[in-house]
């Protein structure tokens, strides 16, 4: 066991942010990547990067993971600066990158045992902490298979474990969902909010507007490498247009009699007939409470009623002028490695089903 | 010490982490990353054509269809053959590299491991010592072979020994070139086809298969000066398959020891830094 308390007292004493950007600039020839995102993350908590492909995020976290320099600003994680003490950094963090980064030609217990040798830790350790892992993920069956046999949902759970192998207290991960069905996707949420509960802070990038609301502390929107919003996602969604009382009358009879009850307290009533559906502008909460206290005491019977939120796709539409999916569902491949990929042949990652973020429901927060 | 370590704050893991482990030491991560490509044998045993299967066709083919009608200062042309096939065996060591490292910096892992508290050399190291294991594997298995069809060595066991050394030392040189390709070219069929169109044609353009003698005077040159050359004949004057060079030969067979391991320290001398550079500039951005 080589646990050197002298390191845990300084893990354990440090309370700044875990994470912190400041004016990070990345540029590759003429293109610049990334320009001047800065932003901050407590410990514990969870930042959403989000943004379409090729908007910088990727390079935004190689720059913070140490693979790659910025051309200015500066980034720490866990107090540490990543051009300065890259060491320290490497030891403080976790990463799952875009591509798949485990050995596909090892078994899932074997990648493990890479990663847990190559952080240093005993080789009892590595065991006894594989088993957990493989059990947490649901790989306990699969950890004897070669990970080639691996599912792409499978794959990605294996993934995210070997990035936990020595419990790094940041994680970053790079579109930790794509290319996974929706099933897989919400099960490995799951696991991420297991992670933030037990204290890690996390990074995520994202192009999906559903996971950054689902799990997300704060969002920073970041579209051709600069930051144009920020906050938490109900802030994001505050900012760009109005919440909506959404009502559903159960009997068509009664449609008529809800628009004029609706109207006698809000304006700008919208009646959808055929859907039985009344929509109207509403400043909040309370404006729903209000409408639901009137036609309580009334005779007309609803099915549903509710206050709807403009949603996180919606809020990208405004600060952007164009939808969040658009690029992804162009499916080009090439257009993977955020502007680097003149650079590298990579893998091409998945571009498969883009578009189940089924952005509907926002109002379950 | 115990009670300052209790006093985590809630948000703290209680589970060791990174911190708290010291950074595994060179060796440890240079037997890891050999350790990996290892079990990649084991999961592809199919890899290890290009040091079995491929050089014993070679040794068959050459022994019995040319093998009548070749020339040679031995007394029989599957002795003399088998030298050179070793060390053309020995030569696409390079190509295993290049191979594999090129494979490895296409994919995600190569991020991973940059990410980690090791060194970026550890990957090369390790990857350089796998290689020689993996044409060491050809070599006995060209050596069983060899017995098998009439190759012996006549010497005793010091050169026996010292020919295997040069071997081993000429591969590490090749190594080099194999990082320098892996590193440079941008799919591993560039690198094939840029492999096959050099190295392949270099190992037969000396006398590893046929005698210098029968070749224009030009290329008879060429082909005396190549480094393979040099190895070959050292590998067949240690081993008791051929006499000494006769002392009208050219000057590197007459030294071939000393050339080959000349051309193994001058091919390391100059292609190492290009290597390196290309493989930090490579995993740079």
């Amino acid at each position: 066991m080589t646990i050197t308390t002298d390191a845990r007292v300084v893990r354990d004493r440090f309370t700044g942010p875990a994470i912190e950007a400041e004016h990070l600039v990345k540029r590759f020839g003429d293109t610049t990547a990334v320009d001047d995102v800065s932003f901050s993350v407590p410990q514990g908590t969870v930042l959403g990067l989000l943004g379409p492909n090729g908007a910088g995020k990727t390079t935004t976290v190689r720059m913070m993971t140490t693979l790659s320099r910025p051309t200015s600003g500066s980034a720490r994680v866990a107090g540490h600066d990543v051009a300065r003490e890259p060491e320290l950094v490497r030891r403080s963090m976790g990463l799952t990158g875009q591509a798949a980064t485990v050995d596909e030609l090892l078994t899932g217990r074997e990648n493990l045992r890479l990663m847990g040798s190559l952080y240093g830790l005993p080789k009892g350790e590595v065991r006894r902490l594989s088993d957990e892992l493989l059990e947490r993920f649901s790989l306990t069956d699969a950890g004897h298979k070669v990970v080639k046999d691996y599912s792409g949902g499978m794959r990605r759970r294996l993934d995210l474990a070997v990035s936990l192998i020595a419990t790094p207290p940041v994680l970053f991960l790079d579109e930790p969902t794509t290319g996974l069905d929706p099933r897989s996707r919400v099960e490995l949420w799951d696991v991420l909010r297991g992670l933030v509960r037990d204290g890690t802070t996390l990074l995520l990038t994202t192009q999906y507007l559903e996971e950054a609301d689902q799990l997300a502390d704060r969002i920073v929107v970041i579209d051709h490498g600069r930051i144009i919003a920020e906050g938490t996602p109900l802030e994001l969604k505050d900012q760009s247009g109005q919440a909506a009382i959404v009502l559903t009358v159960s009997h068509a009879d009664q449609v008529e009699a809800a628009r004029a009850l609706l109207s006698a307290h809000v304006e700008g009533v919208h009646v959808d007939v055929a859907a039985r559906r009344l929509t109207a502008p509403a400043e909040g909460l309370h404006d729903m409470t209000r409408v639901a206290a009137v036609f309580e005491r009334s005779e007309i019977v609803l099915d549903d009623l509710g206050l709807q939120r403009p949603s996180l796709d919606d809020v990208f539409l405004s600060l952007t002028g164009h939808r969040a999916e658009s690029d992804t569902a162009s499916g080009d491949p090439g257009d993977t490695g955020d502007t680097r990929d003149t650079r590298d042949t990579r893998d091409t990652r998945d571009t498969r089903d883009p578009a189940d973020t089924s952005s509907t429901a926002e109002e379950s927060r | 010490m115990t009670d300052r370590t209790l006093t985590t704050t809630a948000r703290v893991s209680t589970r060791p982490g990174p911190h708290d482990y010291e950074p595994p030491g060179r060796p440890r991560q240079i037997a890891t990353m050999v350790w990996r490509n290892l079990k990649h044998i084991k999961r592809q045993p199919e890899m290890l054509t290009d040091v079995t299967i491929q050089p014993v066709m070679f040794v068959l083919l050459f022994a019995f269809v040319f093998g009548g009608s070749i020339r040679t200062d031995s007394g029989s042309y599957r002795e003399w053959l088998l030298p050179g096939i070793m060390a053309q065996t020995m030569a696409f060591s390079s190509f295993i590299v290049a191979i594999g490292l090129n494979m490895d910096l296409g994919k995600g892992i190569i991020d991973r491991f940059r990410s980690l508290p090791i060194a970026r050399s550890s990957v090369l190291v390790g990857r350089s010592i796998y290689s020689l294991i993996h044409s060491s594997i050809g070599i006995f298995v060209m050596s069983v072979t060899g017995l098998a069809i009439g190759w012996r060595i006549r010497g005793g066991v010091g050169p026996a020994l010292l020919a295997f050394g040069l071997l081993l030392l000429f591969g590490f040189a090749m190594i080099w070139i194999g990082v320098l390709v892996g590193s440079s070219m941008r799919s591993p069929e560039a690198v094939n086809g840029l492999m096959f169109t050099t190295i392949f044609p270099v190992t037969f353009l000396a006398n590893t298969f046929a005698p210098t003698e029968g070749m224009v005077s030009w290329l008879r040159t060429v082909a005396e000066w190549n480094p393979i050359s040099s190895l070959v004949q050292a590998m067949r004057e240690l081993w008791g398959n051929v006499p000494p060079a006769p002392a009208d030969a050219a000057l590197p067979l007459q030294h071939p020891v000393l050339t080959t391991l000349i051309w193994s320290v001058l091919i390391t001398a100059v292609v190492a830094p290009l290597a390196v550079r290309a493989f930090v500039r490579r995993t740079t951005d």
